[in-house]
């Protein structure tokens, strides 16, 4: 929790439709600075676009999305300023297959944040040197592995400096001995108090770092607990049924 | 037979400098060619993003609007009536006709590419946009830096081959009196009364460029897929 006590993120009354279907209906959550959320549930129950409407990649249809106290669903608001803050990961990576690893990581901080060529490439460096790819920042991203352009992804979030990073099942694209060092990146970043969003089905890993967890169904949030209460004490059926299901 | 072959030769190419009419006509064919080409894709990239932004994000309704009015009207009726069109009636009887044939051939040509920009955009995969934006860069930078590029990269053989197209398409220009290199031809068929050797001629010269720069294209297509790895 933030020393104010006010959320980083505050969801009030969040509605979503696409066209007449209803996907997510009155939620309302508060995202604390620090905090490790994790988001679980069947898929189709609207997880994605949950966390796609918090930097507003979804228009939401109803309700408020408080960021640092501003109301970002306000079509008056500069979302482009408050997305350089809201770093997002993707299922499919979606690196720019254009340019270099290094370009991929400097353009946003150069043409947006205004960081010298010299100083946005010391930071990707530096961060790049962490999740132990240094020698690869001149290769394209179609010479890494999947598991090598996830951590790169995440690079890319992080040299925006951002208040917030948002995953979207960062590891279902993988193949499964790749899993494991993408993991290890979001570990680090928990431990060092990064404020995170994570939808994925990797419940062992949601249980291990998550401070909070939180089952989507039907486009609401139906249980929300901390991991140990979540996977060991569920109270909603539908949970129960799921939890079955999936560990 | 050979005997008959070197008189016409000499008839039709070395007889008042004749062979200075197909080289003076190439000469304006690929400047005609080269300045639509231009043209086009200036038209063509403007048309293709706005087709492409509207049906992206559903906004620039009005100027989607007239763009595809732009894009029935060019496709629908013929290169050589567009381009009597402009010479007679909307620039009437200009001096200068280079310019006219380079302003009708590259509005005509600009509709095609804008087709070309237009799928070249749409290809590119939706997470490209979404994570330029999840970034921070609005729609113009995101496609501007990330989308454009690599759309470009996809359609510039296409747009090599709209050249290629456009070079064969100009030979309509002497409906206006321009002597590109169809009409030197048909000089020189007029001056000789012998139609053989100088159609020859003509036929010829556009093939061997046709056939240059496909292969040009091809050496290109090879390369841009091996960048690809
Ligand atoms: N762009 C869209 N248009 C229409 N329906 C959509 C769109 N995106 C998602 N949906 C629907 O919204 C529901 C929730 O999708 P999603 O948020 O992707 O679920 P999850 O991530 O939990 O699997 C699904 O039924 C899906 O079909
Ligand atoms: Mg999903």
């Amino acid at each position: 929790m933030s020393a104010d006590g006010k959320a980083l993120i505050e969801v009030k009354h969040l509605g979503k439709s696409f066209g007449s279907i209803q996907v997510l209906k009155d939620i309302n959550v508060d995202i604390h600075e620090g905090d490790v959320v994790f988001v679980v549930g069947p898929s189709g129950s609207g997880k994605s676009t949950f966390l796609r409407c918090l930097n507003r990649l979804e228009e939401p249809t109803e309700g408020n999305i408080f960021f640092e106290g501003v109301d970002i669903v306000d079509k008056k608001t500069d979302i482009d300023r408050h997305r350089q803050k809201m770093g997002m990961v993707f299922q499919q990576f979606n690196l720019f297959p254009h340019m270099t690893i290094l370009k991929n990581l400097t353009i946003a901080p150069m043409k947006l944040q205004g960081k010298s060529r010299q100083e946005a490439e010391a930071t990707a460096l530096e961060l790049l040197d962490r999740v132990g790819l240094k020698d690869r920042a001149d290769a394209y991203p179609s010479q890494l592995s999947g598991g090598q352009k996830q951590r790169i992804a995440i690079v890319r979030a992080l040299c925006m400096k951002p208040e917030v990073m948002l995953f979207d099942e960062p590891t279902s694209a993988l193949d499964p001995e790749m899993v494991g060092e993408v993991l290890n990146v979001m570990r680090e970043l928990a431990k060092e108090k990064m404020t995170m969003v994570v939808v994925t089905h990797e419940m062992g890993f949601a249980r291990e770092i998550a401070t909070r967890v939180m089952f989507m169904d039907g486009g609401n949030f139906i249980e929300e607990a901390p991991p140990e209460e979540f996977f060991t004490n569920p109270k909603n059926e539908r949970l129960k049924a799921f939890l079955g299901k999936v560990l | 037979m050979w005997g008959n072959f070197s008189e016409q030769f000499y008839l039709n190419f070395i007889q008042d400098d004749r062979w200075k009419y197909f080289v003076n006509g190439l000469k304006v064919t690929l400047i005609i060619t080269l300045f639509a080409v231009l043209l086009g894709v200036v038209i063509g990239l403007i048309v293709g993003v706005i087709r492409s932004t509207y049906e992206k994000t559903h906004k620039l309704k009005i100027l989607n609007f007239l763009c595809s009015i732009y894009l029935t009207v060019i496709r629908g009726t013929p290169v050589v009536v567009q381009l009597m069109i402009i010479y007679y009636i909307i620039f009437a009887n200009a001096r200068n006709k280079i310019p006219i044939a380079i302003l009708a051939f590259g509005i005509n040509s600009g509709a095609y590419v804008a087709e070309i920009f237009r799928s070249g955009i749409m290809s590119i995969d939706q997470g490209q946009l979404e994570a330029g934006r999840s970034l921070g860069f609005n729609y113009r930078q995101t496609m501007w830096y990330i989308v454009m590029p690599q759309a470009f990269k996809n359609v510039l053989p296409a747009l090599c081959n709209e050249f290629i197209a456009l070079l064969k398409e100009t030979s309509v220009s002497g409906y206006i009196a321009l002597q590109d290199l169809t009409k030197a031809g048909d000089i020189v068929r007029s001056r000789t009364f012998s139609p053989f050797m100088p159609l020859m001629a003509v036929a010829a010269i556009y093939l061997v460029c046709v056939v240059i720069l496909t292969q040009g294209v091809k050496i290109l297509e090879r390369r841009l897929r091996q960048s690809e790895r």
